[in-house]
């Protein structure tokens, strides 16, 4: 009995420790307080505030912009790139897997500064035109893409790919009926995590973006700094729609993936 | 025949360009200003100027001993929790692990914001403990990538082992110490090395935190923003090779890698 009590107590203190800080933040979002700790009455102003500050927004449709953009240039090179790899030979094929784990071991400082250093230094290419910006979230997340294709390539039973052709398909038909509707899951779960990696990024937009643009990151390292106590608490609200979108999106996936399996165990039987 | 695997190799090529471009060429071009100097002229000095400035060397030994503090306790924490969680049989298990990772999907800016909202309330000036809140910031920040792998590789563990060693007479204590505990070293090690390289280079989290900056990172940082691409260049080289370096410490044959295993 202890020690099941013992082995709660670690699961529930460790998520305290990580959830704490943010729900905290979120009960003091709906107030006027602009410190933790302070009393005040119930209000919606952060989020007025929120909504309706034209830099706030910008900055927000900015970030989902960028991030859906370049997850959707990554999803296209990053499959593209595992389907030539999976067919290459060796020595090709491991080229392209030594190259892809660069960015992906590589600490996004690094990737970020060497991105800008070409693109902006040597080659002179403008920060304003947003393109060493996207080619380096493009960078950040490609690898991933590839990564999460590549498996499903395995997996996959190559002898319908055969069989297509001996019926007379073309290898490019045989390729967007065959082989693409297998490695579906692989190009969907790499392109989420594309998403999710743009969103979170920091290193990488700060090197290469139009002083003019920010990111949610960005803006919010700034203003972390700057004594601004409105657009402060503005950001918490900010925080608080994230979390409970983050908690919607995983509880409509976990019935999504809940219903998956009941179709499966109900088509076996 | 030959036509038709030619096109679906050939889809590789646009990739591969784009890694050429974009992965590869920035490194040349890193390693190329790392060793000259704003004349264009070939030099070392960018290198023997790093380690005879007692500065740099001094953020270089911080940040090691930030990152490995911060390693130290990711692992201490997360290691009861994978371990807990992995020999459970409670059925909301996948929702309890799901609770662990739904953190990393909120933006880290501001979760970092909520913790030292927090924090300042309970301490009053962050500065007071400079080296303390950097490591709470960094675990707060990083545990879930310290979590997963660990919790991967315990729930993979053959359970007839544990059960043999319980027939040959091993204790509970000498039954976790002689097989759990090895059999889950690649875990640890993976999740090691998904904490160590980050906390050495994430400048932004104490930066956020009480406006300082102090770590490897963060040099980057100076020099980008004193136009010095030069020292900035080597910067960056030093930490490609510590990156390296630990890569090829902690390599495994192990697919699954780094961020990539945590989300799927």
């Amino acid at each position: 009995m202890t020690k099941k009590i013992w082995r709660s107590m670690v699961i529930v203190l460790v998520l305290l420790f990580l959830y704490l800080p943010i729900l905290i933040l979120s009960v003091y979002s709906f107030t006027d307080a602009a410190n933790i700790g302070a009393i005040r009455g119930f209000s919606f102003h952060n989020y007025v505030t929120l909504f309706t500050t034209p830099e706030l927004v910008k900055m927000i449709l900015g970030t989902v912009v960028l991030a859906l953009g370049s997850a959707f240039l990554a999803s296209i090179l990053g499959t593209m790139g595992a389907i030539g790899a999976f067919y290459s030979k060796k020595g090709m094929a491991s080229a392209i897997h030594t190259m892809n784990q660069v960015p992906v071991v590589n600490a996004d400082v690094v990737t970020g500064f060497s991105i800008c250093i070409l693109l902006v230094v040597v080659l002179g290419v403008s920060k304003d035109t947003f393109i060493p910006l996207v080619a380096g979230h493009v960078t950040l997340c490609a690898p991933f893409v590839f990564l999460s294709v590549i498996p499903k390539l395995k997996q996959m039973d190559s002898s319908i790919y055969e069989a297509a052709l001996d019926l007379g398909a073309t290898p490019g038909t045989a390729l967007v009926k065959i082989v693409i509707p297998q490695i579906f899951p692989g190009i969907v779960s790499g392109f989420a995590l594309a998403v999710t990696l743009s969103l979170d990024d920091y290193f990488v937009a700060t090197y290469t973006k139009p002083a003019t643009f920010d990111t949610i990151s960005t803006y919010v390292v700034n203003a972390t700094k700057g004594a601004q106590t409105t657009i402060k608490t503005a950001l918490w609200a900010l925080s608080t729609v994230i979390f409970l979108l983050v908690v919607l999106f995983t509880i409509v996936m976990n019935i999504r993936a809940g219903k998956n399996v009941q179709e499966r165990n109900g088509a076996g039987q | 025949m030959q036509k038709k695997i030619l096109s679906r190799k050939s889809l590789g090529i646009p990739y591969m360009i784009f890694l050429a471009l974009f992965v590869m060429a920035p490194l040349f071009v890193l390693i190329y200003y790392a060793f000259t100097n704003g004349q264009g002229e070939i030099t070392i000095q960018n290198l023997t100027g790093f380690f005879s400035d007692p500065n740099t060397l001094g953020t270089l030994c911080y940040s090691f001993g930030i990152a490995a503090v911060t390693t130290a306790v990711c692992l201490l924490l997360a290691y009861p929790v994978a371990y807990v969680l992995a020999t459970s049989h409670l059925k909301e298990k996948s929702v309890i692990l799901l609770l662990f990772i739904m953190p990393m999907w909120i933006n880290f800016s501001l979760r970092i914001t909520a913790l030292k909202e927090l924090l300042t309330w309970l301490e009053g000036n962050l500065a007071y403990h400079p080296f303390l809140n950097t490591v709470i910031g960094m675990t707060y920040d990083f545990l879930p990538f310290m979590i997963l792998p660990i919790y991967t590789t315990i729930s993979k563990l053959d359970g007839a082992l544990l059960e043999a060693a319980r027939d040959l007479g091993a204790g509970e204590l000498q039954a976790f110490l002689k097989v759990t505990l090895p059999l889950s070293l690649p875990g640890i090690i993976s999740g090691v090395s998904m904490v160590f390289l980050p906390a050495m280079t994430n400048y932004v989290v104490l930066d956020m935190l009480y406006n300082s900056t102090y770590i490897m990172g963060s040099l980057i940082g100076s020099y980008f923003a004193s136009y010095n691409w030069h020292g900035g260049s080597m910067i960056a080289l030093i930490l490609l090779g510590i990156v390296c370096l630990f890569t090829l410490l902690t390599r495994g044959d192990e697919e699954e890698t780094a961020r990539g295993g945590v989300l799927l």
